[in-house]
């Protein structure tokens, strides 16, 4: 049946992720955006012990949507750094065995705050990740990385926190194309792999996003995720490859309702701001009766319900087990680019309190847009899209 | 829950819908256009499949489904799919029948519901829509004055789809400025159907002007008698139904010229293999799915009986301009043979502009 009413429980979700994100994430909104790498530590400790709770729990399906969606209403750069196994965790989930899962992830919510972080992209590769040249070499019972990995969201923390761990993209063979590609886990603090610097970013500048060095970095040779074995059956078809692909099908609308948490905090402290001088917008009055202002916030509340919805049922459609590489990519395609556009859109209409620093809303100007980067720029989502509908191959579609 | 799955009832209605816009409608929708007409036949058909009849309580002779703007949508979407001029034509009834099972009284449901559940097409309509510049349905030019035991309206109206065959009337007047509906029966003194419209789409759905030259009619006439209507609400249905028909016409646009994209060569490869081309479906291709489910979103408001005029309006605007932008690329991607009237693309583009002028020609 076709249904929009969260459950009570998803309800109370929501409830409890608001009032972290009001009354945690908030106040030190501005002060961890000013001071870039600062460790918010009693944030990161707080949010720890929720986790324990399972009341921030992030899973794949709609509750995490709408928790997401809370948390970066509050702050996108506070909320990637709640601990957990992020995208390493996805990646694990996406193509481990469950001796590797349980081994991994088994006691990950245990002790100190752990971080997981997923290491793919490259200086000389990002959404061609088929052309990575980072090397696993089999020695014995253990697997050498050699390699360097930039762009590495909460690199630093996943790979110096004990217990946390960084899935990294690796070819063992590289003349076998995408086939040679696997991924495999190292655990933090692992000798060989190393934080060469952080990067300073336009935004989410209290998330880490770290360059990761390898340099013969060891890791026992049950670390790989799916089969060590290269398969060069069809180019295009190749589960090393797939298995990162399938990893994105799961953070892509993650990354979407992130997007969604804050192109609504922009559109909330618009709406608040033009309410404090009486102008309230109304619904259902003819288009050549509005003005200006009232259009451009109806097509900003129009676009962000679009992407809110896509993203609801791309993630819907993960939690019923159903394939969604096309629904995630359109979530993601379109909420990236709807909300980079929603808060543009309202730095402009606040004029001289939208562009200052005073306030929060240039900040989220700025968040908003790794939305439509990182997991797949836009126009890496809009070509998936385009094969799925098109039904064509790589090849087919370049 | 949160939920994107039709029931298994609204799936089976789907593909029955789905079955007949293509079997039927698709066939014959270019010649209907030329000649500005839709066989009869084609029409019965549809109506003995009972879209407007099943909604209707057994009591007053109809098959007692339930009345969902949900279910309504789907089949917008799909009859839009096959032709609009044939989907505002088949469900034309409904403008009229569905105001009374929603807010008429007793009296009003059992003199005319009945009339809906026959096997024979019924022809009844809606009149909002007026011939100004600034058209708002909020407030009306046409007017409801009371007059002893009934009112008389007076104004002009246009886009009234069926006028001529028509033997019942839904008009919306302004009633002390608010808009309220008004029954006339065909016949009424003042009553005047006009020439049938000349329109750039929709050419095969019969319009007319329409005008109310002192029209006296009974008190009892008044949709909801002492209570009136709920205006907002039928507006948010016709919203929502012309969304889901906005996004039937724009699907029809989109398969269309991906067809032709991938079968089209130039430069010795399909057009569809260069991202130009490729880029302009998948955003078709999202904003069809971001509409569907935006209307959904409204429908599901509407059969909780809550007020949906946001996310009603919302849509609707969207819709609107998505079914441009879709229609406006079938036509770009096939070029010269788009603009032709070979190809059915020219067609939707003429269709999908009208969606932002639709005001209350369609309901759930």
């Amino acid at each position: 049946m076709i249904d929009f009413e969260p459950t009570p429980e998803q309800k109370e979700a929501v409830k409890v992720a608001h009032e972290f994100a009001r009354e945690l994430f908030r106040p030190v909104s501005r002060y961890y955006d000013e001071q870039e790498h600062e460790s918010p530590q009693e944030l990161i400790d707080k949010t720890w012990g929720e986790r324990n709770k399972g009341t921030l729990a992030l899973g794949l399906d709609v509750t995490a949507s709408l928790r997401i969606e809370e948390l970066c209403w509050g702050d996108a750069g506070l909320f990637l750094c709640v601990p957990g196994p992020g995208l390493g965790g996805a990646a694990i989930f996406a193509s481990g065995t469950k001796e590797q899962l349980q081994r991994f992830l088994g006691s990950f919510n245990e002790g100190e705050p752990k971080w997981g972080a997923m290491a793919m992209t490259e200086p000389g590769c990002g959404s061609d990740t088929s052309a990575i040249t980072a090397t696993a070499t089999r020695d014995g019972d253990e697997w050498v990385l050699n390699g360097e990995k930039i762009f590495v969201t909460w690199g630093k923390r996943a790979a110096e926190n004990p217990g946390g761990l960084v899935v990294v993209w690796a070819t063992v063979d590289k003349s076998a194309g995408r086939a040679g590609m696997k991924s495999f886990v190292v655990p933090a603090k692992t000798s060989g792999m190393r934080v060469e610097k952080l990067e300073k970013k336009l935004g989410i500048r209290a998330s880490d996003t770290a360059t990761l060095i390898f340099d013969n970095c060891r890791i026992p040779f049950e670390n790989i995720l799916g089969s060590a074995e290269v398969k060069k059956v069809d180019k295009s078809q190749t589960k090393g490859f797939k298995g990162a692909m399938a990893t994105f099908d799961a953070t892509r609308p993650i990354v979407a309702a992130m997007a969604i948490g804050v192109g609504r905090a922009a559109l909330d402290f618009v709406k608040e701001t033009l309410e404090k001088e009486g102008i309230t917008i109304q619904y259902g009055i003819p288009k050549q009766k509005l003005t200006a202002l009232e259009r451009d916030v109806i097509e900003m509340e129009a676009n962000f319900k679009a992407a809110k919805l896509l993203t609801l049922r791309a993630l819907w459609m993960m939690s019923q087990f159903q394939p969604n590489n096309l629904e995630a990519s359109m979530a993601k395609a379109k909420a990236g680019l709807a909300v980079t556009k929603i808060t543009q859109k309202a730095v402009e209409i606040m004029g001289p309190l939208g562009y200052s620093r005073k306030y929060l809303l240039e900040k989220w100007m700025r968040d908003a847009k790794i939305n439509d980067i990182f997991e797949g720029t836009g126009q890496i989502n809009m070509l998936i899209v385009a094969r799925r509908v098109l039904d064509y191959s790589r090849d087919q579609l370049k | 829950m949160i939920s994107f799955s039709p029931t298994e009832e609204q799936q089976m209605i789907v593909s029955m819908t789905k079955q007949f816009a293509n079997d039927e409608m698709r066939k014959i929708y270019r010649e209907c256009d030329e000649n500005e007409e839709i066989p009869t036949s084609v029409i019965d058909t549809a109506w003995k499949m009972g879209l407007t009849s099943s909604s209707i309580p057994e009591d007053y002779g109809g098959s007692g489904g339930e009345h969902s703007a949900i279910t309504g949508s789907l089949i917008g979407e799909e009859l839009a799919w096959g032709d609009l001029s044939m989907t505002m034509h088949i469900l034309c009834p409904a403008l009229f029948a569905y105001p009374v099972l929603e807010m008429g009284t007793d009296m009003q449901k059992k003199k005319y519901l009945p009339l809906f559940c026959n096997e024979q097409y019924k022809a009844a309509t809606a009149a909002l829509i007026e011939p100004y510049f600034g058209f708002d349905p909020y407030s009306l030019s046409t007017t409801a004055r009371p007059d002893g035991n009934g009112y008389v309206l007076n104004g002009e109206k246009c886009y009234v789809p069926l006028a001529a065959e028509a033997d019942l009337f839904l008009v919306y007047a302004a009633e002390n400025g608010s808009s309220k509906a008004f029954i006339v029966e065909k016949g009424t003194n003042g009553l005047e159907v006009g020439e049938r419209e000349k329109n750039m789409g929709i050419k095969a759905l019969a319009t007319y002007e329409l005008s109310l030259k002192n029209c006296r009619i009974p008190k009892e006439n008044r949709l909801g008698s002492e209570n009136g209507c709920d205006f907002s609400r039928i507006m948010n249905c016709s919203r929502v139904a012309l969304s889901a028909m906005a996004t039937g016409v724009a699907k029809a646009a989109f398969e269309y010229s991906r067809d032709y994209a991938k079968d089209r060569v130039a430069f010795g490869d399909p057009i569809a293999s260069r991202q130009a081309i490729a880029f302009m479906l998948a955003e078709i291709a999202i904003e069809i799915d971001a509409t569907r489910l935006m209307t959904w979103e409204a429908a599901w408001r509407l059969d909780r009986k809550e007020d949906a005029t946001k996310e009603a309006s919302l849509v609707r605007a969207y819709a609107d301009d998505m079914v441009m932008m879709a229609t406006d690329r079938a036509v770009q991607i096939l070029g010269g043979h788009g603009y032709v009237r070979e190809h059915p693309a020219e067609l939707w583009l003429r269709n999908g502009r009208g969606f932002v002028t639709f005001d209350g020609m369609a309901i759930v």
